[in-house]
């Protein structure tokens, strides 16, 4: 099977929000995605999987499949679980290294960017660090 | 300068005439004729930090323009002056809080400062292995880890008054907490997070009478309530002028004499010493000694003015004028949403308003509303502890100050609409 790149989908995604002309449908689209985000099981809400936000808790999930990593979270404010159904759309089943790689500038075009503001403590920006740390430690491998 | 202190009904009485126009003196706050995200700022995160009238900041702009220099120190025209000032602000924080002697008041960095400052003296001088420290479960995380920490040093053993359903302490549990070996009462006089009012009468006089030291955090009470030290007879109570109108960094310890001239110094330095000889060095006199290094002077400056416009208007007058805008604001809310729910209904509060929109997440509660330009604190609280006890992540929090208005509510009233039709399906 093959999946459009990191690229392709962050184009995709600032093309979606064009139509939007107010924050209102801006982030009601947001709140969708999150609401779609398959949640993941409980069995992987664990405090391992727990990335820390003083605001909202992001869970993550990261595993390799056929070269490819594949990312499963969730968030319990729905805002940042719209943000993390946009980074796994984008991140989830692409190579380590373009994981790696990515500078996930589709987040600044559609305006969201102050979400990934580390002063908002909503576990945003760890989860990226993570889920790149987790892609870097497979090239190792 | 003393004469012109306010005596104790004067600070709650106020000096200007009835009735108080609320409007007017609202303008003297710059900041609140701004606009946010395009809608007017409802600045309704005043338990987090106050907005300050332009006589603070003027205040301050005229020590830097005519009279700086370090205080305590020159015999140059500008030290005296700036010393004068300086000192002439403790004497007014004494009158504020009624202290007996203007040398029990301590300038600190704010209340945490204050709280560690007494963890690393108190705590580490007079706690024995299984002594106890008596908390509530409404402490604020700064009432909290210094006390973990010296319990860490000490073998000390931290004791929690429960916290009810409603918000209000559980007085049984407290009165069976509390023992001969309870070495210290340190506890929170109002709620930053639910607004309770905590019968500190009570628990205070209680305490004295098993001579049990009490230590006060007045951080939410000192903006709202007309303070007492000698009347409530706590041994030391603390705040921060931030929250006070004044300006940040800046703080209030207030200590008994009997116990500021027993405990050791907290940090050494400048100012804080008598005679220093590498042999031996002795202390400064009472409140220098706890007073190290060069003080925040412009702190004390506009604390000063802080503290004289509210001798003008009245604690009473600020108590009842954010009482009104505190309970409009919850009737509206019961009305208006059906699904939300207060945390923190304790019969006796301020005007802090917790709540919860059905199963709405707080950040996005709060990230709607800042939309809408109003400012609301979401969370925790620093009040984890608070928040595990009643199993939420946190809640929305509206704090109101004097200058807020009602329209103000309304807009919340609006926004929260919006955010509602956004996030609950």
């Amino acid at each position: 099977m093959s999946y459009p790149s990191i690229q392709e989908i962050g184009d995709e995604i600032v093309e979606e929000f064009s139509w939007f002309s107010s924050w209102e449908e801006k982030y009601e689209h947001l709140i969708e995605m999150g609401r779609q985000l398959p949640i993941i099981d409980d069995v992987y809400k664990t405090d391992d999987r727990l990335v820390r936000g003083c605001q909202s808790r992001v869970w993550l999930h990261a595993e390799s499949e056929d070269q490819r990593v594949v990312f499963r979270a969730d968030s319990d404010a729905i805002i940042t679980k719209g943000i993390v159904a946009l980074l796994v759309r984008a991140l989830s089943h692409q190579p380590a290294e373009d994981i790696v790689r990515s500078d996930l500038s589709f987040i600044d075009a559609i305006g969201l960017k102050a979400h990934l503001s580390p002063t908002r403590s909503n576990g945003l920006v760890s989860m990226i660090q993570q889920m790149k740390q987790y892609a870097g430690s497979q090239l190792n491998h | 300068m003393t004469a012109q202190l306010p005596d104790n009904q004067s600070w709650r009485k106020g000096s200007i005439a009835e009735p108080v126009d609320w409007e007017k003196l609202r303008n003297d706050f710059p900041i609140l004729q701004r606009q946010v995200n395009g809608h007017p700022l409802a600045y309704l995160d005043n338990a987090a930090s106050a907005q300050k009238p332009w006589q603070v900041k003027e205040a301050e702009q005229a020590l830097y323009d005519h009279y700086y220099a370090n205080v305590h120190r020159g015999v140059h025209t500008l030290s005296q002056e700036g010393t004068d000032a300086f000192e002439e602000a403790r004497a007014w924080v004494a009158s504020f809080i009624n202290a007996p002697e203007k040398e029990e008041v301590i300038f600190t960095k704010g209340t945490t400062d204050g709280i560690n400052l007494l963890a690393y003296t108190f705590g580490l001088d007079y706690l024995k292995p299984g002594d106890e420290i008596l908390l509530t479960g409404m402490e604020h995380h700064a009432n909290i880890v210094p006390w973990q920490l010296v319990a860490r040093r000490t073998g000390a053993v931290i004791k929690v008054v429960p916290v009810l359903e409603n918000g209000t302490l559980d007085l049984e549990s407290f009165d069976k907490l509390l023992s001969e070996k309870t070495k210290l009462l340190s506890m929170v006089w109002v709620s930053n997070s639910l607004g309770t009012i905590n019968p500190v009468d009570y628990m205070v006089q209680k305490s004295k009478s098993l001579g049990v030291p009490v230590l006060l955090d007045a951080a939410q009470a000192a903006p709202h309530l007309a303070i007492d030290v000698q009347a409530l007879d706590v041994d030391f109570l603390v705040f921060s002028a931030h929250k006070v109108i004044g300006p940040t960094g800046f703080g209030v310890l207030y200590g008994k004499r009997k116990w500021l001239e027993k405990l050791p110094p907290f940090m050494g330095g400048g100012d804080m010493i008598d005679q220093v000889r590498f042999e031996e060095t002795t202390f400064n006199a009472l409140p220098h000694k706890f007073e190290a290094g060069t003080p925040h002077i412009s702190g004390a400056i506009g604390f000063c003015a802080a503290l004289k416009y509210l001798a003008q208007i009245g604690m009473d007058r600020v108590a009842a004028r954010e009482q009104a805008l505190g309970e409009l604001c919850r009737t509206k809310l019961r009305e208006a949403f059906p699904k939300l729910r207060f945390i923190g209904e304790a019969p006796e509060r301020v005007a802090v308003v917790s709540f919860l929109l059905g199963e709405a997440h707080p950040y996005d509660v709060g990230f709607i509303l800042d939309k809408e330009g109003v400012a609301v604190r979401t969370g925790h609280h620093c009040c984890q502890p608070l928040m595990d006890r009643f199993k939420i992540p946190g809640t929305v929090r509206a704090s109101f100050a004097f200058y807020n208005k009602e329209s103000e509510i309304d807009q919340l009233i609006t926004a929260l609409t919006k955010a509602q039709k956004m996030l609950l399906p």
